[in-house]
């Protein structure tokens, strides 16, 4: 018999990838606040206390904010981007491409930097708001690729048959083309949330202050006492995060399906 | 969201078209991306006037001393030295440089079986499912999965406690304030990053060409050598900038597995931008670590450019 070496070998990568989340709920549960094993016992404690945590709920509020203003942001500045790209041929496209893509590689230390500078030069305070100009930036390309997908796998000639039907151009937009892309409007969406709830860089330079759920963990998790809450809190946001991107990927998929493409799978 | 499609001219042309639509986003990127990169380059050849940056012109924040102007219009006496000549600047950059280096290294040789098992094991209907399982990890919290590392890595971590319960060893195990344990982390987090471009090129290798090299005598791993690895190589440059190019900039690693211990050139930025509020040679430090990123990836680049023949 064949030994799958491969397949032996890409279940120990994933087992790799998962590693870290795995360990997340084992502690959650654990009646200790040091991290190792033995296991202490089963506590529901952490999740209390991050229940009655006042910082927290303040700081789940502010980021469900700016992630909710980031994600319609980046997902309009997405569409307008990926469909002028998809739909017409010019010259500026390709440099302006590139920049509004330069983010996704860009290392985000630099970007969060000059940003900073040039806000506190023109005297711009920083608050929730600059933190959202930063996210948006940052979220962009990503419903850009995911938006040029969906724009791509348009076939052209519907929009043509509405013109002939005697569609105007922005009634043809409403009526042809937002329904075929909206599974991919909403999976940008979906997408760009996620990032935006999870970013830390720009939230951590770009703030006032005031806490964001990432900005608030990196600072729980300076103090060893609070790591167990971390663990807890850690738990429900990978249950969050995997629930929205499966429904990511199911509009993801559903949008294909209607517009009859292949899937060729990922959101990159 | 109107489109001016029958408008005469060059209103009605697809350039005019396409520029009115592409404007916001283009237009908040230019503003929010293009300025403060070419202000951070400006800056960086600019004197130091502590809270201010003065507009007279020098480039002693790259090489020599620097000194800052004081509040007075009088120079401060105590200089310091520019981006390129500060020996704990270099240091930190070439760390930075050999850490990103390994972890692209890492990182993309790990994820080639990966994504070349996706693409030529797995049955076509299960590939989206796949991929799915492979990005699941990188979308939760970035902060606690580098934290985790911490968790499992460290003296009385996850993995010294297990393997000393099971009396595998006695002394617990030195992982954690280590190179390699930051390379393991962002090897790690950059995963899909390296799998999915890798994947994509593989999908979109002719499988009859496989065949035909099979067919002519080949062994399998020959075929592999001469056709599957060279028509994919697009795919693993685009791996390797896209992992390299973030990874010298990153800055939660380095505090959280580091412990702070080992800096890098993020720290360096930022302490220098902020604590030590010094934005020119902030500047300047973040314009060479652009400037050695970008010419490590020109230079990889030459390196490889017969597998980009022929391609966009």
């Amino acid at each position: 018999m064949k030994i799958p070496v491969l397949r032996i070998y890409t279940l120990g990568y994933l087992l790799f990838l998962y590693c870290p989340i795995v360990i997340l709920p084992i502690f959650a549960f654990n009646d200790s606040t040091a991290l190792a094993f033995p296991l202490q016992g089963f506590t529901t404690h952490w999740f209390d206390n991050v229940w009655h945590d006042a910082v927290l709920a303040k700081a789940l509020k502010n980021s469900l904010l700016v992630a909710g203003a980031t994600a319609v942001l980046a997902t309009v500045f997405g569409t307008l981007a990926a469909r002028a790209n998809t739909r017409y041929k010019f010259k500026a496209a390709a440099p302006l491409m590139g920049l509004i893509m330069l983010p996704m590689v860009l290392p985000e230390i630099i970007m969060a930097m000059a940003l900073l500078v040039v806000l506190l030069s023109v005297g711009i305070p920083l608050s929730l708001f600059t933190i959202i100009l930063g996210h948006v930036l940052v979220c962009t390309p990503f419903a850009v690729a995911i938006l040029t997908s969906a724009f791509q796998s348009l076939d052209k000639s519907l929009e043509e048959a509405a013109y002939d039907l005697g569609e105007g151009p922005f009634s043809t937009f409403r009526l042809i083309i937002l329904p075929l892309v909206m599974p991919g409007i909403i999976s940008a969406m979906l997408i760009c949330f996620t990032i935006s709830l999870d970013e830390f860089i720009v939230a951590n330079f770009l703030g006032s202050g005031e806490p964001l759920l990432s900005t608030f963990i990196y600072g729980q998790l300076r103090s060893p006492k609070n790591v167990p809450n971390i663990m807890a809190l850690g738990t429900i946001l990978v249950g969050v995060s995997i629930f929205l991107l499966a429904l990511a990927e199911f509009f993801r998929r559903r949008g294909l399906a209607r517009t009859g493409a292949k899937d060729s799978g990922g959101f990159l | 969201m109107s489109e001016p499609l029958k408008r005469p001219r060059f209103w009605g042309s697809q350039a005019a078209s396409g520029l009115a639509l592409i404007s916001p986003t283009a237009l908040f990127a230019i503003l929010l991306l293009a300025a403060p990169l070419a202000a951070t380059l400006v800056y960086s050849v600019m004197t130091d006037g502590y809270l201010t940056v003065i507009p007279r012109f020098q480039l002693c924040n790259y090489i020599g001393e620097c000194h800052s102007q004081l509040a007075d219009g009088t120079m401060a006496p105590e200089g310091y030295l520019g981006a390129w000549s500060d020996p704990i600047v270099r240091t930190l950059m070439a760390r930075s440089l050999v850490v990103s280096i390994l972890v692209t290294a890492a990182t993309v040789l790990l994820a080639y079986p990966v994504a070349y098992f996706v693409s030529f094991n797995v049955d076509a209907s299960k590939k989206p499912l796949w991929l799915f399982m492979i990005t699941i990890p990188f979308w939760t919290s970035y902060v606690i999965r580098v934290f985790m590392w911490n968790v499992m890595i460290s003296r009385t971590g996850v993995i010294n406690s297990a393997l000393q319960g099971l009396h595998i060893i006695t002394d617990p195990l030195q992982m954690s304030f280590t190179i390699q344990a930051m390379v393991i982390t962002l090897a790690h987090a950059y995963a899909p990053f390296a799998i999915l471009p890798i994947y994509v090129a593989l999908e979109k290798i002719d499988r009859s060409l496989l065949e035909a090299g099979q067919d002519l005598g080949e062994t399998r791993f020959a075929t592999f050598l001469r056709v599957t690895l060279p028509l994919s190589m697009t795919g693993v440059i685009a791996a390797v900038l896209i992992v390299f190019i973030p990874t010298i900039g990153d800055y939660v690693t380095p505090n959280l597995i580091g412990g702070g211990k080992i800096p890098m050139i993020a720290n360096m930025i930022e302490k220098q931008m902020l604590k030590a509020d010094n934005r020119t040679l902030g500047s300047a430090i973040a314009v060479s670590a652009m400037l050695v990123v970008g010419m490590v990836s020109v230079i990889f680049l030459m390196l490889n450019r017969r597998y980009l023949k022929g391609q966009k």
